[in-house]
């Protein structure tokens, strides 16, 4: 059916699309390729110079940054464990026959569109908060002395508020795969005498196998760049004990104006992502053909 | 087809589900009641839940103190104009892939989906050079562009999984009919496209309404919307709980509606309808 005529009409209607975003990733990621090599300080202009690999050297060799990685693995790690298992657990109840389902599924789903500062400062000052938080009046009220979560355990309060906002998403896309599984195929195994954890393992499991890879793929990708919520609840610190590589990168360009050196991170944040990304390209590719 | 069960067992289940669902929600319902209280009551210990004395002065009091209306208008204006001008870009290049694909087709696809994949802090500084040599930052139209081109991606794609459902055959059979290829867009295609595109609206708009790490960093003031505004509440002159709340409140609920009747959409969206 395609012609040569409709053929470079497809290509006109293409283009502007396509040129745009070639151009919004070859433009910024070769001016950071450019500027992570050279010594670069935005409160100094016309002062840069070439230095070869120095900004890698001393970003790689920066112990802030060997914080920031272990931070960002255990920020996406911990999110997904708590996301996928809870997800998965959401799912499993909510697919049973219960009073309101329609309500219950709404009131779980809501925390996915509430915006990341709003969650952020919601749980930092109204539960989270040492002297003012609920959290603090449940602690005391049973006798326990008030965890000040952000300054004594700050990543794990990171964690518990993305967690929170990803946890809708993962239920939602696990709830959609398990109704799309065939009632028959369960009665059939209930039938058989097959009891609940069998059939999960040998049923269920496997026809949420796509939702669950899905879900961690996607996740994974959103997690690698937290950023509102650490900028807004504990701006990295104490130290750098909740530093993410995204934040580390912002401070050193918009903090310390290290234009040279943040750079060099950014591009080591976008090689790590990139290890991530193929994955994600390879799963959605197989899809595609399916 | 309904599977027989217990009363018993569906009341046990129900609780343990409604339980959940509020503890869930629970953070969100808070926020909604703290911004009724006064600032006295929203810090009190023990906490007050709903006998206190329920006010609307926060509502006024945050558009007073700092013009809310500015920033909940550029929030309107960044997400429904970066997703207008996505759709603007996006309708005629998923419509070519869809109705006339090529072998590469697929390729492109992918690759448009890869710079989705590029952690928007790689691209963050020479962005905002750009945008200080241009005189963009801080403005509504800088903000317009960058959520277009971080959005489109997911744009194309969800129209492309969209459109690739309207069959060709129903196109061929118009045409032996004799349509004309006006009468064939308008009367045929359009009606069949325009849940697709009114999906993708929606999920775009919820997306670019949330969006935080362009709008932090390339606004201040002038062009901030609701996700950078509210973050001013995170400095120490800024805790006023109940003040908190019902800018929350205001920023949260549009974005909430639309999110409770585009759940569908968004499992698609999302993931591109790899989950059914």
């Amino acid at each position: 059916m395609a012609t040569t005529h409709t053929r470079s009409a497809a290509r006109l209607m293409m283009a502007p699309s396509v040129i745009l975003l070639l151009a919004w990733m070859i433009v910024p990621l070769c001016m950071t390729i450019y500027f992570s090599f050279l010594r670069y300080n935005l409160l100094m202009p016309g002062m840069e110079e070439f230095t070869g690999f120095l900004n890698y050297q001393f970003f790689l060799s920066d112990p802030a940054f060997f914080d920031a990685l272990i931070n960002t693995l255990l920020l996406v790690g911990g999110v997904l464990a708590i996301t996928v298992i809870g997800g998965m657990a959401f799912a499993l109840l909510l697919d049973q026959p219960i009073f309101g389902q329609g309500i219950v599924r709404i009131l779980v789903i809501a925390p996915f569109f509430v915006m990341p500062t709003v969650s952020a400062l919601v749980w930092k000052n109204m539960f989270m908060n040492p002297v003012n938080g609920l959290f603090a009046w449940i602690a005391r009220s049973l006798g326990f002395a008030p965890v000040d979560f952000l300054a004594a355990i700050p990543l794990i309060s990171v964690i518990i508020i993305v967690a929170w906002q990803w946890l809708p998403f993962a239920t939602l896309i696990m709830l959609t795969a398990l109704q799309s599984l065939d009632e028959e195929q369960k009665e059939a195994a209930e039938m058989d005498g097959a009891g609940f954890i069998p059939r999960f393992i040998y049923i269920v499991l496997p026809h949420m196998a796509r939702a669950i890879t899905v879900v961690i793929l996607i996740e994974t990708i959103f997690l690698l760049s937290v950023f509102a919520e650490i900028l807004v609840t504990t701006n990295g610190g104490p130290g750098t004990e909740s530093t993410n590589l995204t934040y580390l990168v912002y401070a050193q360009a918009l903090l310390q104006f290290d234009i040279g050196g943040a750079s060099a991170g950014g591009i080591v944040a976008v090689i790590l992502a990139n290890i991530v990304a193929i994955f994600l390209v390879r799963l959605i590719g197989k899809n595609l053909e399916a | 087809m309904a599977r027989k069960v217990s009363t018993r067992r569906k009341l046990v289940t129900s609780a343990i589900a409604w339980t959940i669902g509020i503890l869930i929600f629970f953070p969100i319902l808070w926020t909604f009641l703290t911004s009724f209280k006064s600032e006295g009551d929203a810090i009190a210990s023990p906490p007050v839940f709903l006998f206190f004395h329920w006010t609307t002065e926060n509502y006024i009091e945050v558009q007073s103190r700092s013009d809310y209306a500015l920033h909940f208008w550029n929030s309107v204006i960044m997400s429904l104009g970066s997703t207008l001008l996505g759709l603007l870009i996006a309708i005629p290049a998923a419509w070519a892939m869809a109705f006339s694909p090529t072998k590469r087709t697929k390729d492109v696809l992918m690759w448009m989906l890869s710079t989705k994949m590029m952690p928007p802090v790689g691209a963050l500084i020479p962005v905002y050079l750009i945008f200080r040599d241009a005189g963009l930052l801080d403005t509504r139209i800088g903000l317009v562009i960058v959520l277009t081109l971080i959005n489109l991606p997911i744009i194309v794609w969800m129209l492309y999984t969209y459109f690739k459902e309207i069959p060709g055959e129903i196109l061929e059979a118009s045409r032996m009919d004799g349509a004309s290829l006006a009468k064939e867009i308008i009367y045929v295609l359009t009606p069949m496209a325009v849940p697709g595109i009114a999906s993708t609206l929606l999920l775009n708009i919820i997306l670019a309404w949330n969006e935080a790490f362009w709008t932090l960093n390339l606004t201040t003031s002038k062009a901030a919307p609701l996700t950078t505004f509210i973050a001013s509440y995170s400095s120490p002159e800024g805790l006023f709980y109940a003040k908190l709340s019902a800018a929350s409140t205001m920023a949260i609920a549009p974005i909430l509606i639309l999110g409770w009747f585009s759940q569908k959409q968004l499992v698609r969206g999302l993931t591109f309808g790899a989950v059914k």
